[in-house]
């Protein structure tokens, strides 16, 4: 049986759309691309490498700007290597901090090898298991608007939220690899000294 | 990486002399030091040496503290604290260095701030033969990822080696791991 999945762009634009102020943190690969081609913005941490950092980057920031929405937007496979994040974000439990899994069960980057998603290992049951105030799998885009309302509304604890995005590998839209630059112009954003 | 096993076997316990009062104190006067440098937020995987130190941390209200599952977690977590304007300490023991070598590509790649206190096994009075090689690898490994290391022996040496370490990774954007000597941590009773 084969189960709807969406289009990543469309679904990763309304979520940028819905941001309302929210910092955004993306793991390596397709997702910093998908962030990138809805518009580049220095309020937004783009990761080229660093796998498995993108939670807890958003982790660390949702931590130091309490007033401030964190949403990390990431993949799978960056996921499933810091799957014990998700019990150190638990034990944290940052009220602020929202992690998108944009999740095509597979390795998109390095050849469509297949990924543990797509093997029943379910992100949302697991964010659930270690105490998540509110984990939901999504394959529809209507989903995804209804999610934009969702992420608006104040939040006991971290968030996770699964979205079954198609597996294809989109035209490339690049963001920075000048680490430096991409990190200075956030915290400028926020009103930080460079260095 | 585990937390250090506490009891020592009758061989270490009989290389251990009396602590000076300074060395005794070294954990309070290095939490001193991390305030007055501005530190807010602290990420740690335990170890015995580090006990003090996360007591300290977790009891202070002004003080982020994250227990993590592995070492990188809390080079990860640094970099976002100081994208959202904080400055973070990570503490680990030497075992959990090589945990962390890639996920170090993101500080140095990205010249964040980033202070490591190691404490370090496998080096000096060493009962347990699992601890010896990542605790001889440790300042190499760091070294060839692009951090800055230094080592203290004493406890004084300790307190002023962090005090200039949090200045130079926090006023000069460096990646700097302080190795903590076992000869140092060995003659503490854990």
């Amino acid at each position: 049986m084969n189960l709807p999945t969406m289009d990543r762009r469309v679904a990763v634009k309304k979520l940028l759309d819905a941001r309302d102020g929210a910092l955004v943190v993306t793991g390596l690969g397709s997702p910093s691309y998908d962030v990138h081609a809805a518009g580049d913005r220095n309020d937004n941490y783009y990761l080229w490498g660093a796998m498995g950092g993108a939670a807890l980057i958003g982790l660390g920031l949702a931590q130091a700007q309490p007033d401030k929405r964190v949403m990390v937007i990431t993949g799978d496979g960056e996921q499933l290597m810091a799957f014990g994040s998700l019990a150190t974000i638990s034990v944290a439990r940052p009220k602020n901090l929202d992690l998108i899994v944009l999740d095509n069960q597979h390795f998109g980057e390095t050849g469509m090898q297949s990924s543990h998603t797509g093997k029943g290992i379910g992100f949302d049951k697991v964010a659930a298991a270690c105490g998540f105030s509110k984990t939901a799998e999504l394959r529809t885009l209507e989903e995804v608007d209804m999610l934009c309302g969702e992420l608006r509304r104040p939040a006991d604890g971290p968030r996770l939220f699964v979205l079954k995005i198609t597996a294809e590998n989109l035209p490339r839209s690049l963001p920075p690899r000048d680490a430096v630059e991409v990190k200075n112009r956030f915290r400028a954003h926020l009103g930080f000294a460079t260095c | 990486m585990t937390a250090s096993i506490q009891a020592k076997p009758p061989e270490a316990a009989a290389l251990a002399a009396a602590p000076t009062v300074s060395e005794r104190q070294w954990p309070d006067q290095v939490y001193e030091v991390l305030k007055a440098a501005g530190i807010s937020h602290m990420s740690y995987v335990p170890d015995a040496g580090h006990t003090t130190l996360i007591r300290l941390f977790s009891e202070d209200p002004e003080v982020v503290t994250n227990v993590l599952t592995t070492e990188e977690e809390g080079i990860a977590i640094a970099a976002g604290s100081w994208l959202g304007g904080k400055r973070s300490v990570v503490l680990m023991q030497s075992s959990g260095v090589g945990n962390c070598i890639n996920m170090l590509s993101l500080p140095v790649q990205a010249r964040f701030p980033l202070l490591v206190l190691v404490t370090m096994r496998g080096e000096w009075a060493e009962f347990n033969p699992w601890q010896v090689p990542m605790g001889q690898a440790t300042e190499a490994s760091l070294k060839a990822i692009g951090l800055r290391v230094l080592r203290a022996e004493t406890g004084p040496d300790l307190v002023e080696t962090v005090a200039q370490a949090a200045l130079m990774a926090f006023d000069a954007d460096q990646q700097i791991a302080v190795l903590i000597g076992q000869r140092l941590l060995g003659k503490k009773k854990w």
